[in-house]
């Protein structure tokens, strides 16, 4: 498999608080791969990290070229960050912030937007409304729908399955996995439904302060001892 | 909380819900997105005046009471997507915590007792997620609650750590004599706290009892949990 994205020994930092240690990973084309680990690990700073949206040093390589530092270039060349939180607008409404999320290519939302209700018919219905009114998984699929809007070829994925009731959790990543094979692209997901993450994702990497301590293909990491106990809890 | 009802425009978040929780319990609120969980708290803290319905904690009607006046007979909450003053550090949101109601504990104090005393001056905004959950947790406590709420506590933790939470909120409880009432997806957390559950859907009552009833409850599978839970 190509890889897509390549990070090589990323590091990053808050203040004088370093986050990651020289993480290194890869996601191929069309690949779901999972990030893993507790609290604080450097998760949600490793997709940030990729999203120039925390500065970082060492190397970031998507589709074969050096990636971009500022988030918006990230994003043109074909990146879509959902965040943890979701981070939708909730002043705007579902179809304004779907429309935001095609903002920075060319062509039309029409198409895009159908497609994102294909996956999600809620929104459709809910279209007119403010996001900030819809409930929490909803929120979460108008987040993951407005990342498509952009047709990224990889998307980074920040604890999708927060807030979300157990039933919708299973549902959000059937469509993930659909239009994953729709669709083509790649996602790199950081989940704490550790099990989940490993029935969906073909590889993962288990993070702990900010270092990649144990990595492979998902069924490796499940029969693994340390793994199972303090992730998947048997 | 007694026959609720809480609409929006034409939708109806909360449809004559009566819950209740006795001093010292641990209550589960579960149910699908969108049913009214939160919504709930909202009415409770005061955010929300309910169309229909009373609230009522010790005996007095929240009703008559404004939102400032909540904290002050003891009732906190923390947030399902964390609500904290992002430019703050640590210790200043668990200061504000203890602003218009504290307790023995100084914010110094309650720091260690939520772990939180070594990342006391970092800025709020710049923790994890789940850390931030946390110290929303020492803000809470700060101001001396008699009655906790809690949105979504696991959130962003990692199994092991949802263990812990689930001792951790039967300690605070202990020794805060707390009562508490808690919203969350994480079933296992839920089953192994919670003395009562409720289960809203669609911003109806569908169930109400301990966790094993509620989880052998045919309404609550098909509504919930799903067929392979």
């Amino acid at each position: 498999m190509t890889a897509l994205l390549q990070l090589d020994r990323v590091e990053a930092r808050y203040g004088p608080v370093k986050a990651l240690h020289g993480i290194s990973l890869e996601v191929g084309e069309g690949e779901l791969v999972a990030v893993l680990g507790a609290n604080g690990a450097g998760k949600t700073t490793t997709l940030r990290a990729v999203s120039g949206t925390v500065r970082r040093t060492g190397n970031v390589v998507f589709e074969g070229t050096k990636l971009p530092r500022r988030p918006d270039a990230v994003s043109r060349v074909g990146i879509a960050h959902v965040p943890e939180g979701r981070g939708t607008f909730s002043e705007l409404s579902v179809w304004e912030n779907l429309r935001l999320g095609a903002y920075a290519r060319r062509g039309s939302v029409n198409e895009d937007a159908q497609r994102v209700f294909k996956y999600f018919p809620r929104l459709e219905e809910r279209r007119n409304q403010q996001a900030g009114t819809l409930s929490g998984g909803e929120q979460q699929m108008l987040a993951l729908g407005r990342a498509i809007m952009a047709r990224p070829r990889l998307v980074l994925l920040d604890e999708p399955s927060l807030g979300l009731a157990p039933m919708l959790v299973k549902e959000i990543f059937d469509r993930l996995e659909r239009m994953i094979a729709d669709d083509g692209m790649a996602v790199l997901v950081v989940e704490q439904n550790a099990a989940l993450a490993l029935a969906y994702a073909a590889r993962a990497y288990v993070l702990e302060v900010g270092h990649v301590v144990v990595s492979g293909p998902s069924e490796e990491l499940r029969a693994n001892e340390s793994v199972r106990r303090s992730y998947l809890g048997y | 909380m007694e026959n609720v009802t809480k609409r929006f425009g034409g939708i109806v978040a909360l449809d004559s819900v009566s819950l209740t929780a006795e001093p010292g319990e641990i209550v589960g609120l579960i149910g699908p997105n969108g049913a009214g969980k939160t919504t709930a708290f909202n009415v409770i803290t005061r955010l929300y005046t309910p169309d229909e319905g009373d609230v009522r904690f010790d005996g007095e009607s929240l009703l008559e009471v404004p939102p400032s006046g909540v904290v002050n007979r003891g009732i906190a909450r923390t947030f399902q997507n964390v609500e904290l003053f992002r430019g703050m550090s640590v210790l200043d949101n668990v200061r504000v915590g203890a602003h218009a109601r504290h307790g023995e504990q100084s914010p110094e104090e309650l720091l260690f007792y939520v772990n939180l005393h070594s990342v006391r001056h970092r800025n709020a905004a710049e923790l994890s997620y789940g850390t931030q959950k946390r110290v929303e947790l020492g803000r809470a406590l700060a101001s001396a609650p008699r009655l906790l709420l809690l949105d979504e506590p696991a959130g962003g933790l990692s199994h092991e750590e949802v263990e812990q939470l689930g001792s951790f909120i039967k300690k605070m409880r202990a020794d805060y004599e707390l009562t508490v009432l808690l919203v969350e997806h994480h079933m296992g957390l839920v089953m192994s706290v919670a003395d009562r559950v409720h289960v809203l859907d669609f911003g109806r009552k569908i169930a109400e009892g301990t966790p094993a009833e509620v989880r052998g409850d045919k309404q609550v599978i098909e509504a919930y949990l799903g067929a392979d839970a």
